[in-house]
């Protein structure tokens, strides 16, 4: 039999020393690392933008309900959307919307599709891709709106 | 006489009382209500602010265009009631993790149940009860479709 084995199957000697194993932190732990990685942001970013639209969510169910009152106190409210700085707060909440709503779709993958966990990275990564398309397309339309003249 | 003995090593029986369980059915509900206000709030936000003249074409009229009609009716109605309890039920989530205190959260939830239901209970009112020409208002203020006084 080879002394090895019968070594570890030997009752330890505890006058010996042996050397403590030395056990030090990956340099680079992306692999596992949860914390400052797209997993996180993206779980910051959804947070954010859901508590943004859930506010101005409550505001336009009370500022359409006007609708009930009259037309002139409608127009008059309505009319305070149309403003340069309220159009910018728009193209805001069309951002946060559209970061929201993909992120959630990738939320959805995540949990049903079977390498939805595998791939939640380059997910992240494709919904910031189709957030950008979402505002190239929506933003200088909402500014012609907004600045220009028509 | 005949005794019954258990199976020996039969694994306990835990009889848990089959309860409605809030937090699996509010996760439920955040996917499902989440896929179809996709397609609700970008219908929306299309119609609102891309199409024509977007947000400058918003007006009375322009509501009362929408409103008169029984498929935006019911478009709005799914978007206040899905929107608001999603809204709700995300703000649930932030309150159970950062109030700490049992108090404040009991408070902060019963705001957002308070918020939410009355804002449900107005916003469906407004949207079956609206009518796109009342009497008395200026006739410019008015949708085309409306009868000249």
């Amino acid at each position: 039999m080879p002394e090895k084995s019968a070594g570890a199957l030997a009752a330890p000697k505890p006058e010996k020393k042996y050397p403590l194993p030395k056990i030090s932190a990956p340099r680079v732990p992306r692999g596992t690392l949860y914390r400052g990685r797209e997993g996180m942001w993206s779980w910051v970013l959804h947070r954010i933008t859901g508590v943004a639209i859930f506010f101005f969510l409550l505001v336009h169910i009370l500022d359409t309900s006007l609708v009930r009152v009259s037309p002139e106190a409608y127009n008059a409210v309505i009319n305070t959307y149309k403003t340069p700085i309220m159009g910018l707060g728009e193209t805001a909440l069309v951002a946060a919307i559209g970061f929201h709503a993909l992120n959630g779709l990738r939320i959805i993958l995540i949990d049903f599709w079977s390498v939805g966990t595998k791939h939640q990275r380059l997910m992240f990564w494709i919904v910031i891709g189709l957030w950008i398309v979402l505002l190239i397309g929506f933003v200088p339309r909402q500014f012609m709106h907004i600045f220009g003249g028509a | 006489m005949s005794v019954t003995i258990e199976t020996p090593r039969a694994p306990r029986t835990v009889r848990r009382p089959r309860r409605f369980n809030v937090e699996k059915w509010g996760w439920i509900y955040m996917r499902a209500s989440g896929v179809v206000l996709v397609v609700l709030i970008f219908g929306h936000l299309f119609v609102n602010l891309v199409a024509g003249q977007g947000v400058k074409a918003i007006d009375f009229a322009f509501v009362g265009g929408k409103l008169s009609q029984p498929f935006w009716q019911i478009w709005d109605t799914l978007l206040l009631w899905l929107a608001l309890i999603h809204g709700a039920n995300g703000m649930r989530t932030i309150v159970n993790d950062y109030a700490s205190n049992r108090l404040l959260r009991v408070i902060f939830k019963g705001a957002l149940i308070a918020s939410a239901v009355v804002l449900l209970v107005l916003g469906t009112l407004v949207i079956y009860t609206f009518d796109p020409c009342p009497a008395g208002a200026s006739p410019a203020d008015l949708a085309s479709f409306c009868p000249v006084k």
